[in-house]
């Protein structure tokens, strides 16, 4: 299978903190990869530079290539804008906009000129929030504030505004880590789900979480990669002592 | 227990501070109004003014300070916020950044009676434009401009980082992520610094008296190149009059610019509110 996204000798620095160190990995399609590893290892900020998201932290400064689709989205000249078009993210914590339900998911479409007509634009507002699993939920207060969801509902909204611009990536980064076991459920059965049309790459603390979910699993540790590789042999036999230890809750 | 009475104690004297400054408001709103109530009338607000005290309005003057604030609006909150953006989303963190920011700060200190000579070098002279409605609202439109920067670049600051990733990741640019997430949040912090900024301009006396507007004038304004007065001139006009009517004229003017203050700042609390309701 080719590669979705392949990064090659990536580094990534805040200021003169250098945070990853020399990552090289290779995210096939229509799987779902999940980074692991301690707080301040790296998977965060790795996860957003594959949509290029720290560009807009000041003082930062990547060097190595990443490439999606054998196009790398770091060579001078290309189209953020329409990069993270292609490439959506959802964030840790759950983020509306303060707009209504409706206008939120509406919002990506808006931006890139994917509205259409109205009726267009609702057919699309709807097959994405039926996609994120929350139609049935919502669909009789569209046009009531999002911030009135629930933290759960909240985040399925988010998922659900991704999803409407039609990305062929989707980046979570630690999307249910704030919410309950039920709602947190409902996250993993949609990645499931998701998965069919979208290449996703999950970060998560909760490793129990990264083995339901995913079908890869990479390892940082000090920003470094240290392994990747199949999440049952992650998992069940990892082939360096450093990510045993953490998969067996030794450290971390 | 010494920590709680010290915390009672703080709350009596912060209750007492306020008492104080509510008090002072209030008795000079009750010496005005003792002066002036009387002399309120609709021929009063709607006459011009008069050699003899008991004829004389306020109609020049009343509707003066309204075009002149009204233009110095138009004028400043475009600049101001549009200014106030560059400086947040769009400036770089340069040292040539940081000089500009630290003169902002420093010409909203600046005394008013300096723009006035600033308005009457540049607008009133170099700029030709006379001792016009024109001239004394862009040199009141520069006084408040600094004010209004800064308070739109605190409200800009304001609105939650998240807002601006969750923009960003959807494919949004710059513009779009400023014009449709940020701005609107920003809404009501910028909507109360510039009215409370306007209202400090609609009393200014000194930059207009600088710049010539004049002390006198038996018409209301009917055009930006019009000469014009203002309310706050017309009570340094009357107040300085030896003859008692005009005591009486110049309590009652005052009393309608204070009305005209409260109601611009009620403006300013209803739009604030307005806007967080639809926020939420």
């Amino acid at each position: 299978m080719t590669p979705k996204i392949r990064a090659q000798g990536l580094s990534f620095y805040y200021g003169a903190v250098r945070a990853l160190h020399d990552i090289s990995v290779e995210i096939l399609p229509n799987l779902v990869t999940a980074f692991i590893g301690p707080s301040g290892c790296g998977k965060s900020t790795f996860l957003r530079t594959l949509n290029r998201m720290n560009d807009i932290i000041p003082g930062t400064r990547v060097e190595g290539r990443v490439f999606i689709d054998d196009a790398d989205i770091y060579r001078p000249g290309v189209d953020v804008v329409a990069l993270r078009r292609r490439v959506g993210m959802v964030f840790q914590k759950s983020n509306p906009f303060p707009k209504s339900i409706f206008d939120n998911v509406a919002y990506g479409l808006r931006v890139n000129g994917m509205a259409g007509s109205r009726s267009e634009l609702a057919g699309r507002v709807e097959e994405s929030l039926r996609q994120a699993a929350l139609w049935d939920e919502v669909k009789d207060r569209l046009h009531e504030s999002a911030l009135a969801l629930s933290g759960g509902q909240q985040q399925r909204l988010c998922i659900a505004r991704a999803l409407a611009v039609r990305p062929e990536i989707l980046l979570m980064d630690e999307p249910a880590s704030a919410l309950d076991p039920i709602a947190t459920q409902r996250i993993e059965e949609l990645v499931y789900e998701l998965k069919k049309a979208y290449t996703i790459v999950i970060v998560t603390h909760n490793m129990q979480q990264a083995a339901r979910v995913s079908d890869h699993t990479a390892f940082f540790w000090l920003g470094r990669l240290v392994e990747y590789d199949r999440t049952d042999k992650i998992f069940t036999n990892p082939a360096e002592k450093l990510t045993e230890d953490y998969v067996t809750g030794r450290f971390g | 227990m010494r920590g709680r009475a010290l915390d009672r104690a703080f709350q009596v004297l912060a209750l007492l501070v306020l008492c104080l400054a509510l008090a002072a408001l209030g008795a000079l709103i009750a010496d005005v109004w003792r002066d002036g109530a009387a002399r309120l009338s609709w021929d009063f607000l709607t006459g011009f003014p008069s050699r003899r005290a008991e004829n004389a309005g306020i109609w020049h003057a009343l509707t003066g300070s309204i075009f002149v604030i009204v233009v110095t609006a138009a004028l400043a909150v475009p600049i101001g916020v549009g200014a106030a953006i560059y400086l947040e989303e769009y400036g770089t963190r340069s040292v040539a950044a940081r000089v500009i920011e630290i003169n902002i700060a420093n010409l909203a200190a600046v005394p008013s009676i300096i723009y006035g000579l600033l308005g009457l070098g540049l607008f009133v002279r170099a700029l030709a434009m006379g001792r016009s409605v024109l001239a004394g609202a862009s040199t009141l439109a520069l006084l408040v401009l600094p004010v209004i920067i800064l308070s739109t670049r605190e409200a800009l600051r304001a609105v939650p980082p998240s807002i601006r990733e969750g923009s960003y990741a959807l494919g949004a640019t710059k513009w779009q992520t400023v014009w449709y997430q940020v701005l609107p949040v920003a809404m009501p912090g910028i909507l109360t610094g510039t009215i409370l900024a306007l209202s400090r301009a609609i009393g200014e006396t000194a930059p207009l008296i600088t710049i010539g507007a004049l002390t006198f004038v038996a018409f209301a304004p009917d055009g930006l190149w019009s000469p014009f007065t203002v309310l706050p001139i017309q009570i340094f006009n009357w107040v300085s009059r030896p003859q008692p009517g005009f005591q009486v004229n110049a309590a009652a003017a005052i009393l309608v610019l204070l009305a005209l203050l409260l109601t611009m700042n009620a403006a300013a609390i209803w739009l604030r509110d307005r806007y967080q309701k639809k926020l939420r």
